[in-house]
């Protein structure tokens, strides 16, 4: 059985070349090249910090991104577990010796950049999930042991999270594993339960939050409010967009980033300024890119043999649609402002990070879809 | 194989659960276009204007102040350039160092230099510190030699109010200076076209014209940053100079008046009898309005405040005086309209007259024996007027008194300190004064003392009143636009008073001419109490009459020393007042003069009149020929 000793063994470099998605590989890169040039406008159309600072960030994290995909996906699916309980310790170590910035404790110190392990769970957990969905029978989905299971793996982090406080990322982390559980085959019963007891408990947890979390939220239900104040950055957001028009101010013209009018716009507002420049022709292509590269990962996704890449893929294109859909939606003042940056595009070296570890372990996918997971 | 139908059943469900979320991308991917387009395409133009809103600031400049010409065009309020010295604190290299090259190079005072460093503590990086805001010629020239050592420091130039002549005008334009906040709210159009370091008229002409003068700001706008700081300038829209105003003005008589009064109190106004127009309007003494521009020095302002002859009070408007004598000619007037007495009825003066158990005293101790009007108004008889006015009664003198302007204001809003004065009846006692009308005190009204208070102003306007034939005129202080010659404004007069009552100011013109024929008698004819101020030549001859109004009761021990000007302390001297008209034959200008504690009319102020009146009928022809230059909508 030719074919069955093909799934076994490994392949040779030149096939694992060959098996590449180039469509998604150049999507990616696109988005990196852009996302320098908009980088470069941050910078008012210079070469400063941010754009040096971007342009190594992807100089070092694309080719760890192949050098991933490299590993065949059996790997990747053992080491899942390990992984997990890796950003975990990560998030511990965070929580006690994580350097404090405007409030909160996020980060630790690496030499290129300072790593948020928050980011790199937003991985973790579909890859732990992806296994536990991989390796569970179906008929067990839905037991007792299994519910409690997952919902503590998906708990935990939220919760760590959360104290630090990171409400954008646990957000984006709980959404990242709930999909998993989605396609995992969890009854659509215990979605519509947790869905009302949560509504039950909103004004509990409201009463929870911090006072510029509850002030952002009336921020996002009236912005004009305190227009300077709490309601500036998404007032100052709309302008910018809106300004743009059809087809934008042209680059390293947009006069509300150049004139420091824009709040964060290196980061979670970066898609403000790109709109602002390239307007509504360019925003739109740039969600067409966005769109080519989640339906590249379902693509590989869905010719994957093993429902472990299957599982990943599915969770981590849905990942992805959900970080641009929470960035745009704030950003256009659709949800009130929760940290959460645009894929590849916003500055910020975590990010990245995971966004090319989960790109690297879909391509791993691609180039073993044939791999059966035992 | 149960676990591969297992796997099989499990990638069912998973590629199921997909396509439903799958569904739902579509739709939020959807949903967030829609939302693009309709903030960039729909709302494009909203949100274009909130980007200009935010990013384009406009700087408005201060706007330049209308000049303001004498009648013959003689600018008598511009604008000069001046230069100023600016800091632009963020460019500055070296704060301290750069503070002490320029306190050597200007020679600031450490006060000075403190303010400094507090302004620049309040204000933003960018914005500027004024430094010196009238910089010298050859301090500008000095700064700008070493500017490569003053980096951070801008020198300016600017315009600035200027009165070139000085204390001349200052009583009439009074000046401009920067306003505090209750001056700019109490005006919404200098409310609107504020800016820092604006000037605006605080007193006399240049405050109530100060919106025709104003004009309108330039207005620079620039792209600023979200911070507000400047980054480039878009575009520069030139302000609109104030209007020019004309004024009826002669400098040259203005500034005979200025030389005549030479400091002492009093005040000098000269009216066209026909027009209104007033050629000159000095009180003395004045100062120097152009000390006020930059904010006046201590020094310079005690020296004004404290001066005991009162320079900040304009006599001419708002200075209150007995008109003495010099109300003999509206007396007489009255007395012949309402025939109490006709030009023979004859009063034997002696001296004085015992009345009510009082002693009213002519001025002249051993009497003028029989006189007629023509005499008594000639030689000032008090005894004359005493009986007359007795006999007259001071409700009927009051009548004639205000229809020939006494106790109202002459120029109304122009001036918002002129003082209306008073001609008293037996009612405004009552009802002021809460007392009933003695008839000693009807005496004393018709020589002009007593409860009487006339402003030089009105004196004069009464006096061209006379002058003119009794007809009323509109007194003014600004050219209007329809210039006519001068044949066609006396026919108007004329018209005009065949329609209206109440430009007439006669019952019958004889009585005018008979009241005029006597001040000419006073300053023409010998014994008259002008005559040695006479111009025979009747090209300038005049008709006048002297007035010499006391200030304090006169006792008996003081009427028997008999003391000499010289002898009696400044505040008790008698206040020297002259009215006078000329030339006697077509008669055009009226004028008066007063000087305070002067001693006598016709000693101290109608020798004024004599060399005045040769000035302003020589300029006669020359204002006849001056045309209406400019149109100016007041």
């Amino acid at each position: 059985m030719f074919q069955h000793d093909r799934l076994n063994n490994e392949l040779t470099f030149w096939q694992k070349v060959k098996e590449l998605d180039y469509i998604l590989l150049t999507s990616v890169l696109l988005l990196s090249i852009l996302s320098l040039f908009v980088m470069y406008s941050t910078d008012g159309g210079e070469i400063l910090f941010h754009t040096k600072s971007h342009f190594s960030k992807i100089i070092f994290f694309f080719p760890l991104m192949i050098f991933i995909a490299f590993f065949n996906i059996k790997w990747w699916h053992k080491l899942s577990y390990l992984f997990y309980f890796a950003v975990i310790l990560l998030l511990i170590y965070v929580s006690f010796f994580g350097i404090m910035s405007s409030g909160s404790r996020r980060w630790m110190d690496l030499y290129l950049f300072n790593l948020q392990p928050s980011e790199l769970m937003k991985i973790a957990i579909i890859l732990c999930l992806a296994k536990y969905y991989h390796r569970i029978k179906i008929e067990n989905v839905n037991s007792i042991t299994s519910i409690m299971t997952v919902v503590t793996i998906i708990l935990i982090p939220i919760i760590m999270v959360l104290s630090q406080p990171d409400l954008g990322t646990s957000i984006l982390i709980a959404a990242s594993g709930l999909i998993v559980l989605w396609l995992g085959g969890v009854k659509i019963k215990y979605f519509i339960y947790s869905f009302i007891v949560f509504l039950i408990s909103l004004p509990f947890v409201i009463s929870f939050l911090k006072p510029y979390q509850k002030l952002r939220i009336l921020t996002f239900l009236d912005p004009d409010r305190d227009p300077l104040g709490a309601g500036y950055q998404i007032i100052q957001s709309k302008i910018a967009i809106g300004s743009g028009g059809l087809d934008g101010k042209g680059f390293l013209k947009g006069t509300q980033s150049y004139l420091d009018f824009l709040p964060e716009k290196h980061t979670d507002f970066i898609f403000t300024l790109f709109s602002e420049e390239f307007g509504f022709i360019g925003s739109v292509a740039l969600l067409i890119l966005y769109s080519i590269i989640i339906i590249r990962i379902l693509r590989i996704g869905a010719i994957s043999r093993s429902n472990f890449s299957r599982l990943f893929c599915f969770g981590f294109a849905f990942a992805i649609f959900i970080y641009i859909v929470v960035n745009l939606s704030m950003v256009l003042g659709l949800l009130p402002i929760v940290g959460s940056p645009l894929p590849i595009m916003s500055y910020g070296g975590s990010s990245m990070l995971a966004t090319m570890i989960g790109f690297g372990i879909v391509l791993s996918a691609k180039i073993n879809h044939k791999q059966m997971i035992a | 194989m149960i676990k591969g139908n297992s796997g099989i059943r499990k990638t069912d469900v998973i590629n199921r659960r997909m396509f439903i979320i799958g569904a739902a991308k579509i739709i939020i991917f959807t949903g967030i276009i829609a939302r693009l387009f309709s903030l960039q395409v729909n709302e494009n133009k909203k949100y274009l204007t909130l980007s200009d809103k935010n990013r384009i600031r406009e700087w408005k400049l201060p706007p330049i102040r209308g000049d303001i010409v004498d009648y013959f065009g003689n600018i008598i309020a511009g604008n000069l350039k001046v230069y100023q010295l600016h800091i632009i604190p963020e460019q500055v290299e070296n704060f301290n160092y750069l503070l002490t090259r320029l306190k050597t190079l200007l020679k600031l005072s450490d006060k000075k230099i403190e303010k400094i460093v507090k302004l620049k503590n309040k204000l933003k990086p960018w914005e500027s510190i004024i430094v010196s805001e009238n910089l010298s010629w050859s301090d500008f020239l000095k700064i700008n030699n070493y500017l490569y050592d003053l980096v951070g420091v801008k020198p300016v130039m600017t315009i600035s109010r200027n009165y070139p002549f000085s204390e001349v005008y200052t009583h009439i334009l009074g000046y401009v200076s920067q306003p505090n906040e209750e001056e700019i709210l109490a005006n919404e159009t200098v409310q609107e076209r504020f800016v820092p370091g604006m000037k605006i008229g605080k007193l006399g002409l240049e405050k109530t014209l100060e919106n025709y003068l104003i004009g309108t700001n330039a207005i620079q706008r620039y792209e600023v940053n979200a911070y507000g700081k400047r980054i480039n300038q878009l575009e520069h829209q030139k302000g609109k100079q104030g209007l020019r105003v004309r004024l009826t003005v002669d400098t040259e008589v203005q500034k005979a008046c200025g030389k005549l009064l030479n400091d002492r109190a009093g005040s000098i106004s000269v009216m066209d009898i026909y027009t209104g127009d007033i050629i000159a309007m000095y009180s003395s003494p004045s100062y120097d309005p152009n000390k006020f521009l930059f904010g006046i020095s201590n020094d310079d302002w005690a020296l004004i405040r404290n001066n005991p002859l009162k320079p900040l009070v304009n006599k001419t408007l708002s200075g209150l005086y007995s008109p003495g004598s010099t109300i003999k000619p509206i007396v007489a007037l009255s007395a012949l309209e309402n025939k109490i007495v006709s030009p023979s009825f004859k009063v034997k003066c002696t001296g004085k007259i015992e009345l009510y158990g009082q002693t009213f005293h002519c001025w002249k101790e051993k009497g003028h024996g029989f006189v007629s009007l023509k005499n008594a108004m000639k030689q000032s008889c008090d005894t004359y007027f005493y009986e007359v006015a007795r006999l007259l009664g001071v409700d009927r003198l009051n009548v004639t008194a205000e229809k020939f302007g006494l106790g109202k204001k002459v120029l109304g809003d122009y001036f918002d300190f002129e003082k209306s004065g008073l001609f008293p009846n037996t009612k405004w006692k009552k009802n002021n004064l809460g007392k009933g009308w003695v008839l000693g005190e009807t005496l004393i009204t018709g020589i002009g003392q007593g409860y009487t208070q006339t402003t030089p102003l009105q004196l004069c306007l009464m006096t061209a009143q006379i002058a003119n034939g009794g007809y009323s005129i509109k007194p003014r202080i600004i050219v209007d636009n329809n210039p006519m010659p001068i044949e066609e404004i006396k026919r108007k007069l004329k018209e005009e008073t065949l329609h209206s009552q109440e430009k007439k100011l006669f019952k019958d013109p004889r009585n005018i001419k008979i009241v005029q024929e006597a001040m000419f008698s006073s300053t023409n004819e010998l014994y008259g109490t002008s005559y040695k101020s006479r111009i025979d030549d009747p090209k300038y001859q005049f008709a006048g009459k002297t007035g010499t109004a006391q200030v304090k009761r006169i006792s008996m021990r003081e009427r028997e020393l008999d003391l000499k000007i010289e002898q009696i302390p400044y505040k008790d001297r008698d206040h020297a007042l002259y009215i006078a008209y000329g030339p006697y034959i077509n008669p055009r200008y009226a004028l008066s003069i007063i000087i305070e504690h002067g001693g006598s009319g016709s000693r101290t102020a109608a020798p004024i009149a004599k060399e005045l009146f040769k000035l302003i009928i020589d300029r006669n022809d020359l204002r006849n020929k001056q045309k209406n230059f400019e149109e100016i909508k007041i």
